[in-house]
Parts: structure tokens; sequence; C-alpha cells
């Protein structure tokens, strides 16, 4: 399974750095989201500031969308998902794999709006250790739950805007979690964020589990 | 190649009714391929040769009917055909973003196959210097046809399933079609592949069948003497 999953993520990647998707596409709405946001909120400095962190999941919830899409519509397109099933691929591998290229990219744009809300919406971090645990664990359930359920919408006709109506309403409290961590980050002491950081790891926990268990079942239902 | 049991049918099914989305895509077929030989199935557009092949790999529903793929009932194979059954559709199965080198290599790694192997697949098809580099993309139908066949080389699996292998490749990428599935034929594994060229196919299978409706109508000898010729 691991090996298979580590063939999955370096194939994964490898097409993302030939085709640059992500940075060409994906990268600039999560920038142009969170610029909105400001724009909508008026340039009041303590406003921003306070709103920065749920802005900046916000952003990276709408972009996993657009990452999950691609990533499945490279699985989906020319045979490729029955050639490989016909080949033997250990489909839990496939999902791990996919899961991680997803993740990897999602932790480059949560990267990039990161340095935006500090440059731009005078976000400060203080933990930078609980940002980073929090983005990671936040990281992983998105890309759990986005490769499943990508997975599940992946024959449907209206898959485009299928996706983001199922995905969205189950991550809300990834985005609750994570909001409440990256404003925890941002004051030297203050907020619980135990049960937060609890949240967030359970629901990795959680949908990476499921997604392992079930993902064989999901893709020969498809 | 293991597990191969010469004289026994690699394929025998009867009475086969399958459906696709609940619409009946083969309506009784009787069919039957034995190992190491090479069926060619003609039939005009809707007749149901691609739904035969589909069964045959285990990705129809099957509502009626008996037999056995590579041993594995037609009725229910669930993950029975995994790994032994190649089929070469319409489509590549490849990543198109991907040239053939790497998509080979990719495949190398999920069958921990030696990825030297994919270099020598890639000159069997005549993907070498350039073309075995360029994105699947940006090669032409033919060429694309090629790296798919390339898969199916590389896997060598138990029965080739090919759907209209020769559609869009010239007289060399036709001869070399012929020449992969008589080279896989006689190392033992079963090939069935379909066609609208009756002479074309006749010459190179064993066996030539026949389908109109979805159902095999008729069942000629081929050219070719395979090992279980009288």
């Amino acid at each position: 399974m691991l090996r298979d999953a580590w063939a999955v993520f370096a194939k994964d990647l490898r097409i993302e750095a030939k085709t640059r998707v992500g940075l060409w596409q994906v990268l600039p709405f999560a920038v142009i989201a969170l610029v909105t946001f400001a724009f909508a909120l008026g340039p009041g400095k303590s406003a921003l500031s306070a709103a920065a962190a749920g802005m900046c999941w916000v952003g990276v919830a709408f972009s996993s969308v657009l990452v999950v899409g691609r990533s499945q519509g490279i699985e989906r397109e020319h045979g490729v998902r029955t050639a490989q099933r016909l080949a033997g691929i250990d489909p839990a591998g496939v999902f791990l794999g996919k899961t991680g290229a997803v993740a990897v990219q999602l932790a480059v744009i949560e990267a990039v709006l990161g340095a935006g809300a500090v440059g731009l919406l005078g976000y400060h971090v203080h933990r930078l250790w609980l940002l980073l645990a929090a983005s990671v664990l936040a990281t992983i359930g998105l890309a759990a739950v986005g490769t499943i359920y990508g997975a599940l919408t992946g024959a449907a006709r209206a898959r485009e805007t299928l996706l983001p109506m199922l995905v969205l309403p189950i991550v809300i409290p990834v985005l609750i979690a994570g909001v409440r961590c990256w404003q925890a980050a941002s004051v030297a002491s203050g907020p619980r964020f135990g049960v937060w950081l609890s949240v967030l790891g359970a629901f990795a926990v959680i949908y990476v589990a499921a997604g392992v268990v079930l993902y064989g079942q999901i893709e020969e239902v498809q | 190649m293991p597990g191969r049991l010469e004289g026994v049918e690699a394929v025998d099914v009867v009475q086969v009714v399958a459906l696709d989305g609940g619409f009946p895509v083969l309506a009784g077929v009787d069919f039957s391929a034995p190992r190491g030989s090479v069926t060619a199935v003609l039939g005009s557009n809707g007749a149901g040769k691609t739904s035969l092949l589909r069964t045959l790999a285990g990705l129809t529903s099957v509502a009626s009917g008996t037999g056995q793929v590579l041993g594995v009932s037609v009725a229910r194979p669930e993950r029975g055909l995994v790994g032994r059954v190649g089929l070469l559709g319409h489509d590549t199965g490849c990543y198109e973003d991907l040239s053939p080198a790497a998509n080979l290599r990719f495949l190398s790694r999920i069958l921990r196959a030696d990825p030297r192997r994919a270099d020598a697949v890639l000159a069997r098809v005549g993907l070498t210097g350039r073309l075995g580099t360029t994105a699947m993309a940006e090669l032409s139908a033919g060429q694309r046809r090629r790296g798919a066949l390339a898969q199916l080389v590389l896997r060598a699996p138990e029965l080739w399933l090919l759907d209209e292998p020769h559609a869009s490749l010239d007289g060399d990428g036709r001869a070399l079609v012929d020449s992969v599935m008589e080279d896989a034929a006689s190392q033992g594994m079963t090939v069935v592949f379909t066609s609208h060229d009756p002479a074309g196919a006749a010459r190179v299978a064993d066996q030539v069948c026949t389908m109109a409706g979805g159902v095999v109508t008729d069942r000629q000898d081929g050219d070719r003497r395979g090992p279980h010729a009288a």
C-alpha cells in the first residue's frame, strides 16, 4: 500500500510540476479571494487583523475544491482509472498518495495566504508551533475529505458543482477549529486551543482511516 | 508463464446477458477462447464487441449466464481478475500530461517491475528517443496508441482484450500490433481483439467470431495456427 501511495504521490506532483495548474490558476484564485475579502471588510486595520485567520481558511477551503477537482480529473480522463484498476493498484495506496499530493499543494497555498495575512492584514504570529501544528492537521483533514468526495462525485455529470456542495459543509469543523487555532497563535497567551487542536486531529484521523478503508469500494461503484 | 494450463479454455462463457446502466448490451453470448490463442471479434458498430471485452474484463455487470474467465466466475468476478486482465480500449489508459516513458515508469513501480524493462518495451513499440519523452497529449493518435499498447506489453497479463487495436495506426503500426499479439499468444497469453477488417483479422487470428445484436452469430477458423490447432 505504501509503495503504491508513494508512486501516486510522486506522479501527481510530477504532473503538477509539468502543468503548473495549481501555480497559475489555483494559487492566484486563493490570493484574489483573500484580497477580495480584505476589500469587503474595508481599510480598518484592526478589523482586517481580527478577520485574517478566517479569511485565510475560507480561501484555503475554496481552493481545496479546485485542487481536488484537478487531482481527480487526471485519474478520470482517458480511461486511466480503469487501466489502473485492472493493473491491480492498491486503492488505499491511491487514496493516500492523492491525499498527500493534495495536502502538499494546499500547504503551499496556506503558506502564501499566511504570508499575505501577515504582510497585508496585520496578522501577527506569536506561537509559530501552534500555527504549524494546526495547519498540518487541518491540511490533512481537508485533503482526505476532498479526495474521498472527489472520488464519490467523479462519475456524476454535475461533479464540478456537486463537489463543493458536498465538501464545504463537511469541512466546517476544520474551518472553525483552524481559525480558532490561528487566532490563538496570534497572541502570546490567552485563548484555549487544546480542544480545537483535538478537533483537527480527530477529523484528520477519521477521514484518513475512512479513505483507506472505503476508497476501493468507492472506485468500484464509480 | 506460471499458472497457465495448456489445452484449457482461458475464456468459456455461455448465454451471458450483461447490463450497462440497466440497458442490455449482451443478449446471451456464447464465447470461448483457448489459452495461448488469438481470437478476432468482428461486427458492425453497436454489435456488442466492446461490451463483450468489458464483460470479460469484469467491468460490466452480468445479469445472467454462466462460465469462467481465467477460472473466475464471469457472473461474480469481484477482484479475481485484477492484475490478470489487460484492456486496451479506445482510451489510452495513460496520463496525458506525462510521456510514455514516465507512464511506464509509474506502472513499473506499481507492478514492482524492473524499471529498465520500460526502456525495452518502449523500443518494442517504436517510441524511442524524443517520442518516448514527449507528453502523450502532444503525440499523434497513432503514437498515443503505441504508448497505450506499451502499457499492456509491460504488464503482460494472462488475458489481453484489445478494442480495435489497429485504429489510428499506419501500416507499420498495424504490423506492430499484429506481432505484439502474436508474441503474447506464443508465450501462452490469450488475446481477444475486435476489428472492422475481416481479412486482416483472420490473418492473425486462430478463430474469428462475428457478433450482431449482442450475441455471437458466427465462428470460423482463422489463418493463424496456434498451439491448439489440429
